[in-house]
This record gives C-alpha cells, structure tokens and sequence, in this order.
C-alpha cells in the first residue's frame, strides 16, 4: 500500500508522516511535491502539517492552488481516502473539499497534548476505532479555531460529519478541553462521502510509546485496514 | 489604475485579534473604542485597463483568493 505525503514549500511534518507509515506501519510512503501533476500511484494521500507557503494570506489559501491540488482533488472525488492533518486541514477547508473555515485560535499558539473523542467510526481513518474512544494526540496550531456558519455546522452534526472532538480524559466535552475555541469542541470532520478527513491534531506524532503515546497509530492502521477490506 | 480591496471578517465571525486589541486599549485607556475588527489592504496595480474592469478583475480575484468567502468579505476602490 502506499502512501503519498504532499509537500508544499513550508511544509514541516511530512518527515513525520513519512517515518510513522514506513517505519511503524511498514507501508510505502512517497513524497509528493507539489508542483508535480501525479500521485505516484498512491491508495492514500496525506496532506501533512507544516506552514505551506508561509501561512501567506490565510493558512492553506495559496497551497489550494498548487498544482499537485488537481490530482488530489479527482483522487478524493473518486471516493479516495484522504487526510489532512493540521495545516493539512487547513488546506482542504481552502480547497472546499472540506466545509468551513480555520479561524486563529482564541489567544494563543497551542503545542500540548490533548485529548480527541471519536465520535464516527465509518471513515476509512476511524475504521479500528471504538465508537468515544479517546487518544492523546499532540496539537500544535495557531489558528485551529474551527468555523463554519450555523447551517453549515446543523448539516455537519445531522450527517454526522464531526470525527473528533476535544474532550477530557474522561472523554468529557467541556470548555476546558477545548483548545482554540473550535465551535462545539470539534477537532477533526469528514466529507458527506467521508472518504476525506481532516483534523488538528498530529496522529502521525503518536505512534510509538517513545513519543509519549501512540494512540494516533490507530487513525493509519484504519485506513491500512480499510483498504484491504475493500480490496 | 490601482485597485484597493478591503479584506474583513464577516460581522457574524469572531475576530479573536480585533478582541486582544480591543482589551489592550483598554487597558491603554481607550476605553470608548468599544470594538476593533482586523483586516487586511491590498493594492494590484493594472496598468492599461479602463476603471470597470480593474474592478471586475479585483473582484474576480478578491473573490478566488485575496478573500475567504466562508468568513471574509471584501470592498473594492479604483483610483488611478
């Protein structure tokens, strides 16, 4: 299986993402640059953290135009897994394969472990997990302040598009546990096909107990797995 | 020709910038400023082109990327 990782000039987690699917899963994994027109090939596509561009403008506004956006954009429409992890994310949001919008956190930069509630399990990201799971994931952003207009945001909750939510250890939505101030606590959404994800939080950080926990290594043996069980 | 596009966030979105600002000037003093919302000036120089398509250009282009319509809105002033 393998696994494209885009990279964007600016782009800092896409060693990260490289190291957790070639070393730790044991799955092929291809960099991608983003001025390239093709996937190599890829069963999965990774739009790794990092500041794409500087952060120039808005987060992710000018990486939705590279041209690498083209093939991911007919990858996904074709019901292809895609994640997008923090400036990941943020570019999907630009690139409207996403809904919404990023706003900057409410006060400050974040760089801390939190904890993140699975709410779906039928993504091919959440596939292993059990249904309010919690994993400990580290975030580092400053603008993951989750926006999207009150229809928007009634059409997500209704089609059950929320994936991860900032919660307690306990598992408990709660002001507190909330980050940057991300409307109803949310950390991570998918598309209405939900083959698309997109989250804050770094899963690929947290795959090995070396790093302080490897709860996020469930979110890529669920696509691993989700791909062999459609194959 | 020179197009000025006003970039701001849609009144219905919190501006978590605009609000630190508002609080530091009061604590300045400035406490009549009863609010601060932050945007952001661009300027794209057209040369050759008449008045109303500079402006239909910047809007194209406020509206592709200078702007995010989802939380931002935008005006456009033409001055030669």
């Amino acid at each position: 299986m393998t696994f494209a990782i885009v990279v964007f000039p600016g782009s800092n987690c896409d060693h990260d993402a490289y190291h957790a699917v070639q070393d730790v899963l044991g799955q092929r994994a291809e960099f991608v640059w983003h001025k390239e027109t093709d996937l190599k090939g890829a069963d999965v596509v990774i739009l790794p953290g990092g500041f794409a561009h500087g952060d120039y403008l808005r987060t992710g506004a000018i990486a939705r135009f590279s041209p690498v956006m083209t093939a991911v954009r007919t990858f996904a429409t074709a019901g292809n897994p895609v994640i997008g992890i923090c400036n990941g994310f943020q570019v999907l949001l630009e690139a409207g394969l996403l809904p919404g919008a990023m706003l900057r956190n409410d006060r400050k930069y974040r760089c801390e472990y939190v904890h993140a509630r699975v709410e779906q399990t039928d993504t091919p990201f959440t596939s292993l997990c059990a249904s309010g799971q919690v994993l400990k994931i580290p975030i580092a952003h400053g603008e993951g302040n989750y926006y999207a207009d009150p229809q928007t945001l009634e059409r997500l909750e209704r089609n059950r598009q929320v994936i991860f939510r900032y919660v307690t250890p306990q598992g408990d939505v709660t002001t507190e546990a909330n980050p940057n101030g991300s409307l109803a606590n949310i950390a991570g959404i998918c598309n209405d096909a939900r083959n698309v994800v997109g989250l804050m939080p770094h899963p690929e950080r947290a795959c090995e107990p070396a790093l302080g926990s490897d709860d996020g290594k469930i979110v890529l043996e669920s696509v691993v797995s989700a791909l062999i069980a459609r194959t | 020709m020179t197009a000025r596009v006003f970039v701001t966030l849609k009144p219905s979105v919190f501006d978590p910038q605009g609000h630190t600002i508002t609080e530091a000037l009061h604590q300045m003093g400035y406490t009549d400023i009863e609010d601060v919302r932050q945007g952001k000036y661009f300027e794209l120089t057209l040369p050759g082109r008449s008045a109303s398509e500079v402006k239909d250009l910047a809007a194209e282009v406020a509206h592709k990327l200078l702007a995010n319509p989802v939380i931002e809105s935008y005006r456009i002033e033409v001055a030669e």
